[in-house]
């Protein structure tokens, strides 16, 4: 997979970042304002995925970046359970929210809430950055 | 209201137009026009969050559509040929069925509640005790992640899924050379 031009790939490199901190502020605050753990976990493969366009890559780092993404899908997923099975653990319910409350409209709020954003944006954005390169850019399939 | 009858027949135009047009590009952008306009129709109804997640996963949607078709070929083959008999006789079953499943459901949807009208007997429970209970501002979080958080874990699955389908059907390993 070629890259695009100069322009592409410059504009991308400024933008890139912005892209990346917007979604993990959707992540952060997804129990304060609207957005979540999915929304925010798209963005972010959304910026993966415009870096993998606008520069390409050769086909092996292809299939790096596609086991890479497959190890932190599984990382999200576990995550998710495993807050789900300590609450199950520590007070008896599973996916009972067990942390303290805070004070509502705070970042340090909600409980578990937070962390099941933070696990479910890992896990949808591996699993959609995954997907696009499994449908759109695995070129070693075709060249043999 | 009325606007969203607009949209509604806008999409329905550019449904007919995806399905229909020669040229798989336009095919796509058409498809983004009915995507697009889920969103808007959800920022009108005011469910932000939806809104969000439906413009996003609509991007990257038609970043992929688009992906795959520079790679493989612009023009759909299969449109505005002759149909065979038993393409013809499909549709005709399909129109009858749909018929069918318009006459028996007419019943059941005047018994529904109206338009803008939900009964609410159980989301006034969430929205009474959702910053009491959790903690969080925002109630679409508390009910995903806390009252309904089995849910969440169930639609994780799934996309667990779909993502290992794709890359069970896609991989190199496993597939029988070409000779």
């Amino acid at each position: 997979m070629k890259g695009m031009s100069l322009i592409v790939k410059t504009i991308t490199n400024i933008v890139i970042g912005f892209i990346f901190i917007y979604g993990v502020y959707i992540i952060l605050h997804g129990h304060l304002t609207p957005g979540g753990g999915f929304a925010g976990g798209v963005i972010i493969a959304g910026a993966f995925v415009l870096k993998f366009l606008a520069f390409g890559k050769g086909a092996k780092s292809e299939k790096k970046s596609s086991t890479t993404a497959s190890v932190f899908e599984s990382i999200g997923g576990l995550l998710f359970v495993g807050v789900a099975i300590s609450g199950l653990l520590l007070a008896g319910t599973f996916f009972l929210n067990f942390l303290p409350k805070g004070e509502p409209f705070h970042l340090l709020s909600a409980g578990i809430i937070p962390l099941c954003n933070i696990a479910i944006s890992i896990k949808v954005g591996a699993g959609l950055f995954s997907i696009f390169l499994a449908l759109a850019a695995m070129k070693y399939i075709m060249e043999d | 209201m009325i606007e969203l009858y607009l949209f509604l027949v806008f999409m329905l135009i550019a449904a007919i137009i995806a399905t229909e047009i020669k040229d798989l590009l336009a095919a796509v952008i058409s498809l983004g026009a009915v995507g697009f306009s889920v969103a808007i129709m959800f920022i009108l109804v005011q469910a932000p969050d939806l809104a969000i997640v439906q413009i996003v996963i609509e991007v990257l949607t038609i970043v992929l559509f688009i992906a795959v078709i520079l790679r493989t070929t612009h023009v759909d083959e299969t449109i505005r040929k002759k149909l065979s008999g038993t393409q013809i006789f499909s549709i005709v079953m399909f129109a009858i069925f749909a018929i069918l499943f318009l006459i028996v459901m007419f019943r059941s949807l005047q018994e529904m509640p109206d338009f803008g009208n939900p009964i609410m007997r159980v989301a006034s429970e969430y929205i009474k005790l959702g910053l009491p209970k959790t903690g969080g501002a925002n109630l679409v979080a508390d009910v995903i992640l806390d009252f309904r958080a089995l849910d969440t874990l169930g639609e994780a699955t799934v996309l667990f899924t779909s993502a290992i389908g794709v890359v069970a059907l896609m991989r190199k390993s496993g597939r029988k050379k070409k000779k």
